[in-house]
């Protein structure tokens, strides 16, 4: 009897211990959705005076007068989604063909390697690619790439105006590269989880590795693939250094791809550290509320689909 | 096909070895004594190097550590050890989605949260712009290592009479320390590049600074105002600290690399 008391006892502040370790693990692992939660009312708090002043009308307002005090980020919408839509247009094709060799056609010795060289890709930073596109690609898409380009298709209103090399298709090239890793890692990785069965039966009915990937494989792991695509949409949205450094940064509409433009990113980063104003301040928070938002929910959207065809923590690495 | 599947993996890696190739050229070059000890000369004058940014760099990552390290370490120990806890699926999907927001919205929350309060950029408030973006990772590769280690060991503990917090602590942490430490430093060399979120908070420094209420020098920052200023002379110490931090980047992945081969090998 004595012995079963001091036994209760003794498990009871064990149990007591167990819960008060919880509690402070629980604590910590709750400091995620928490700051996320602070970070939304923090920007919408600092984003106020602009929300009040211009409402929705500022995300279609083409006027940016920090000295009249207007503040429309239209032009920056548009450079931020085009320059995205150009990242994707080449990164897209180029990143499921290394998917598909590394997941489908690579000898095992090679894929590790060149995995690492795709997330070695991811781990540059940002402002090294600035560089480099500055002082090679640059350089690069004024001598070679626009010559070329007019002389084939200048007939497009795309490719008109003066050779700059700075400009929005540089901007969708340097992105392009830094986006890649995030759908070749992501789709390698939902393309290996597709079952074996699946292979099999197609290879069983004669079909060649290229038909089994193409008509097993890939329409099996298609809602993952596009959300490798969707993450790197994200990337591109908020992608900031590079694209300050190469895209030119004037805030205007131009039909061309060679005309220099302004991202929403890169009028943060070249014009908040200068805003002396509330209502400056508060514009540029607005438009990073909306880059926060947008950016939010594509990487909500990519973690279902991605989720829906391999679950399992480590599938978005940096 | 599959050769158009190849050409598309060399065409993906063949910018990697452009910009490496490139920055050995140019950045070994640039690479000097003095690019380590002295601070920056005045506008346009040759010499001067980036001492100042390397210590403010590191002043930042450690100020950054001591608020993701425990946050994301126990935070991470979390979801590995109570993986049905509605909490860890929570705190699993806003990681990922707090991964992709944008650095530059990581720079605009401590700007709010610290920079407005205290009325002037600091190196505090660059701390926790890069601490914010240190959590989700250090969190997730945690809890990746942590669920590696054998349930078996947990048993073995818990059969000896051992409390859970104690096996947690004293079985589960040490077997996956190696791994922790691993993700903490992948984590680290990341933030280290990180130039958007510094760019209001950090603010960059001339000059030496040890007090982190004022504005400190960074490695990225110097690098980005080298790189868009007029001088030959800066353009070339850019180079030399683009092939630094990317050196230390490299280095850490593949350390890393080499320190994941040997724990599986273990297993």
């Amino acid at each position: 009897m004595a012995v079963n008391v001091v036994g209760a006892a003794r498990s009871s502040v064990r149990a007591t211990g167990d819960r008060v370790f919880q509690l402070l693990l629980a604590s910590m692992a709750a400091g995620i959705p928490l700051i996320m939660g602070l970070m939304l009312v923090a920007l919408v708090a600092a984003a106020r005076p602009a929300i009040e002043r211009f409402g929705v009308g500022f995300l279609s307002g083409s006027t940016w007068d920090p000295v009249a005090g207007e503040f429309g980020v239209l032009p920056f919408i548009y450079g931020t989604l085009v320059s995205s839509a150009l990242a994707l247009l080449i990164s897209v094709p180029l990143g499921i063909g290394t998917a598909v060799f590394l997941s489908e056609l690579a000898p095992g010795w090679l894929r590790s390697p060149v995995r690492f060289l795709v997330e070695l890709l991811a781990a540059i930073p940002s402002v090294v690619y600035g560089l480099w596109g500055i002082f090679v690609l640059v350089p690069w898409v004024r001598t070679v790439l626009t010559p070329a380009l007019k002389g084939t298709l200048g007939f497009l209103p795309l490719f008109t105006g003066p050779p700059l090399g700075i400009g929005m298709l540089t901007a969708g090239l340097i992105l392009s590269v830094m986006v890649v890793p995030f759908i070749v890692a992501v789709s390698t990785e939902v393309m290996r989880a597709v079952p074996r069965s699946q292979r099999e039966a197609a290879l069983a009915l004669g079909a060649t590795t290229w038909e089994t990937t193409r008509k097993a494989v890939i329409p099996y792991a298609r809602s993952g693939i596009v959300g490798a695509i969707f993450l790197a949409l994200a990337r591109a949205l908020g992608e900031t250094m590079a694209v300050t450094m190469v895209i030119g940064n004037v805030p205007q509409i131009k039909a061309s791809l060679l005309a220099p433009a302004y991202t929403v990113s890169a009028v943060i980063a070249n014009e908040f550290a200068e805003a002396t104003q509330d209502l400056y301040v508060a514009a540029l928070v607005y438009a990073g509320l909306a880059l926060f938002l947008v950016t939010v929910i594509v990487n909500i959207l990519a973690r279902v689909l991605v989720f829906r065809v391999a679950r399992g923590p480590g599938l978005i690495r940096e | 096909m599959s050769f158009v599947s190849f050409l598309c993996t060399v065409a993906v890696l063949a910018p990697l070895f452009l910009i490496l190739a490139f920055l050995a050229r140019t950045g070994l070059g640039a690479l000097n004594w003095d690019f380590f000890t002295k601070i920056p000369g005045a506008a346009g004058e040759a010499g001067g190097g980036m001492a100042n940014a390397i210590a403010g760099t590191v002043v930042l990552i450690g100020l950054a550590g001591l608020l993701g390290v425990p946050l994301g370490v126990l935070g991470g120990l979390y979801m590995a050890e109570y993986p049905n806890a509605r909490l860890t699926t929570l705190a699993r999907f806003t990681a990922d989605v707090m991964n992709g927001v944008p650095s530059i919205v990581m720079g605009l929350f401590a700007y709010v949260l610290v920079v407005l309060p205290l009325r002037h950029f600091s190196a505090l408030s660059g701390g926790v712009a890069l601490g914010v973006m240190l959590v989700p990772t250090v969190m997730r590769t945690t809890e990746e290592i942590v669920r590696l280690v054998p349930q078996s060991f947990r048993e073995a503990s818990l059969a000896l009479g051992i409390p859970q917090w104690k096996t947690i602590l004293r079985v589960v942490v040490p077997t996956a320390a190696a791994g922790i430490v691993t993700g903490i430093m992948v984590g680290m060399a990341r933030i280290a590049g990180e130039t958007a979120p510094l760019l209001f908070t950090a603010f960059g420094n001339r000059f030496w600074n040890w007090n982190i209420m004022q504005p400190i020098a960074a490695l990225p920052l110097q690098i980005f105002s080298y790189a868009i200023s007029p001088f030959d002379d800066w353009h070339r110490q850019a180079w030399a600290g683009a092939l630094v931090l990317v050196a230390i980047v490299l280095l850490v992945n593949i350390a890393a690399r080499a320190a994941a081969a040997r724990q599986v090998k273990l297993r």
